[in-house]
């Protein structure tokens, strides 16, 4: 396992290379001239200049692309109009906020997911199967930023119990981790489910009940068991919906994470800063699905040497 | 399967209802788009403005019926142009292999390595907002799982034994990609596009929301919350309508997809 991980890890850093050539061609094809974007409106024509100058921009696009490349390995990813230098320090000050949301929507699907999807399957074609059934197709219709929306006028305009916006407090999780676990519970839902539903007619389930083992028993220990490998399936092809998710639900709730700062670097038009954030998305994407790799081990023996 | 026919007749049903409200909207609508009613700043919902009326006296049902041609445009725009390229890529790096296969399929990895809205985001912000930058960020965001799609589809069909026979006979590969390959290949290509064109609906929306998409005054759903959002406290209704009216269109879309494959594809069972 540690030579499976290791050989993941190594693959890593060549990826987001690939990934940052693409993005940073990508960029330099934008009309409009760089200096003058980054001067501001204020600026006179000297200053637009000493910038260029400063910043590299009147060299050639490869040695341009060599030098940025060179700087993110010290860990300088160039420029950032926003903050004025390297916007690094500035994007990993808000990783935290970022990763807190991610872990409790996470944590609240697996909390709520799980079990709606065990219930449907034990009380098949019973109202608790219907609910479930007409809340999934009701969640994956509504989109997150609406549905952090609705949250607010519910529970802050109307009863005013929670805060709309902004980090105060632990009670500022509540909203955006409901706003960016929808999706997921509902996927969870119904995959554990169908998948329960078909580990509840194999033998091993028959064996058990055969000899007298508590049918609670036989369901958590023995079914949900082997349930929980599709659920890890899931929730690992879901890790992209997470991030892009947590673009828009931080941005609703003024959360203070990546991607709050994603959405005012392109208002700003600060292409460094969008370029580092999207590095950083695909990096911190990788290492999830790595471990989402490792955790399928973990739970799922016969997966181990594969 | 007739159970399911009714979710086929149902999507299908509402789908139709939107695009009459799209091709119809100008004169389905009580007032104009940008007509405004200084006098009933931010109102309830009334017999006027049956939806009530925004920030600058706009009436918001109009808005909201005037907003479904944006967004179905950027929808089956985005999820057309989307399977165009998506399937000339996977007929092309399934059928050919070799060299082409490897570079397409290496440069379809490297992006798929990049979260789907987090790429759009990205894509907009390089063109700018606008109705084309939000078309072009959409359909980027959903070319590279769909060409892998189809790219393994295709190399499942290339093994079959009437393309092999075809290959021995000599027909050209052109023939042989728009005769065999193209019709087994096109339930998936039918079933994902009409999968993708809601979640086409839910990107084109949430960029609208980041203020990426359709740019103000226009009366883009997506850009009517985004705008909702300051008024929350006086004016919850601002951002009621419009998001039913995309969860509407989305659970439609969702709908008449599954619909679509339970109907196409005999291997898939519910």
């Amino acid at each position: 396992m540690l030579g499976f991980t290791l050989s993941r890890l190594v693959r890593i850093p060549a990826i987001a290379l690939g990934v940052l050539t693409v993005i940073f061609f990508i960029f330099k094809a934008v009309p409009g001239d760089e200096a003058t974007l980054m001067a501001g409106a204020t600026a006179s024509q000297a200053d637009i200049e000493r910038l260029r100058g400063q910043l590299g921009l009147d060299k050639p696009v490869v040695e341009q692309y060599a030098t940025r490349v060179v700087g993110i390995l010290r860990g300088d990813f160039g420029y950032s109009s926003t903050f004025r230098g390297n916007p690094l320090p500035h994007i990993l000050a808000r990783v935290p906020a970022t990763l807190a949301l991610m872990a409790c929507a996470i944590g609240l699907t697996i909390l709520v997911g799980l079990p709606a999807g065990v219930l449907a399957a034990v009380y098949q074609n019973r109202w608790p199967d219907y609910l479930l059934s007409f809340l999934v197709v009701g969640l994956l219709a509504v989109p997150n930023f609406w549905l952090g929306l609705m949250l607010i006028v519910a529970f802050s305009v109307q009863l005013g119990w929670l805060p709309s916006f902004g980090f105060t407090g632990w009670s500022s999780l509540v909203m955006p981790t409901l706003a960016l676990a929808a999706r997921l519970i509902a996927l969870v839902a119904r995959m554990t489910r169908g998948v329960m539903l078909e580990e509840l007619r194999k033998d091993y389930v028959r064996t058990a009940y055969a000899k007298g083992l508590d049918a609670r028993l036989v369901i958590v220990r023995h079914v949900l068991r082997n349930a929980l490998i599709p659920t890890v399936t899931v929730i690992g092809l879901q890790m992209g919906y997470l991030l892009g998710g947590s673009v828009v639900v931080e941005r609703i709730f003024a959360w203070p994470g990546i991607g709050d700062l994603m959405v005012n670097a392109v208002g700003a038009r600060d292409h460094t800063l969008v370029q580092a954030i999207t590095l950083l998305f695909v990096v911190g994407f990788l290492l999830i699905n790595l471990a989402v790799e490792l955790l399928y081990q973990v739970i799922n023996p016969r997966l181990r040497h594969a | 399967m007739r159970e399911r026919n009714v979710y086929l007749w149902a999507g299908g049903a509402m789908l139709a209802l939107y695009v009459l409200v799209a091709l119809f909207g100008q004169w389905l609508a009580p007032y104009g788009g940008n007509d405004q009613d200084l006098l009933n700043v931010l109102a309830a919902p009334s017999r006027e403005h049956l939806l009530g009326t925004d920030q600058v006296g706009r009436d918001l049902f109009s808005r909201v019926i005037l907003g479904t041609r944006f967004t179905l445009t950027v929808a089956v725009a985005s999820a057309g142009i989307a399977g165009l390229i998506g399937v000339t890529i996977g007929l092309v790096a399934g059928y050919f292999g070799g060299r082409v296969d490897s570079a397409v399929t290496g440069l379809i990895d490297l992006l798929l390595t990049v979260p789907n809205l987090i790429l759009a985001i990205a894509v907009a912000s390089v063109l700018g907002a606008g109705l084309a930058g939000l078309i072009i960020a959409t359909t980027a965001s959903f070319v590279p799982s769909l060409a892998r799609l189809i790219r393994g589809r295709v190399l499942e069909i290339r093994e079959e034994e009437y393309v092999q026979a075809a290959i021995a006979i000599g027909m050209s590969d052109a023939r042989i990609l728009a005769r065999h390959v193209l019709p087994n290949a096109l339930t998936v290509i039918v079933i994902e596009t009409s999968l993708l064109t809601g979640q086409a609906v839910l990107v084109g929306a949430a960029l609208g929301f980041l203020g990426l998409g359709v740019q103000p005054p226009a009366p883009e759903w997506g850009t009517m919350l985004s705008g909702g959002r300051e008024f929350l406290e006086v004016a919850p209704h601002l951002v009621i309508a419009p998001g039913i009216a995309i969860s509407l269109l989305v659970f439609a879309c969702n709908v008449f997809g599954d619909g679509l494959r339970d109907r196409l594809d005999p291997n898939y069972r519910a």
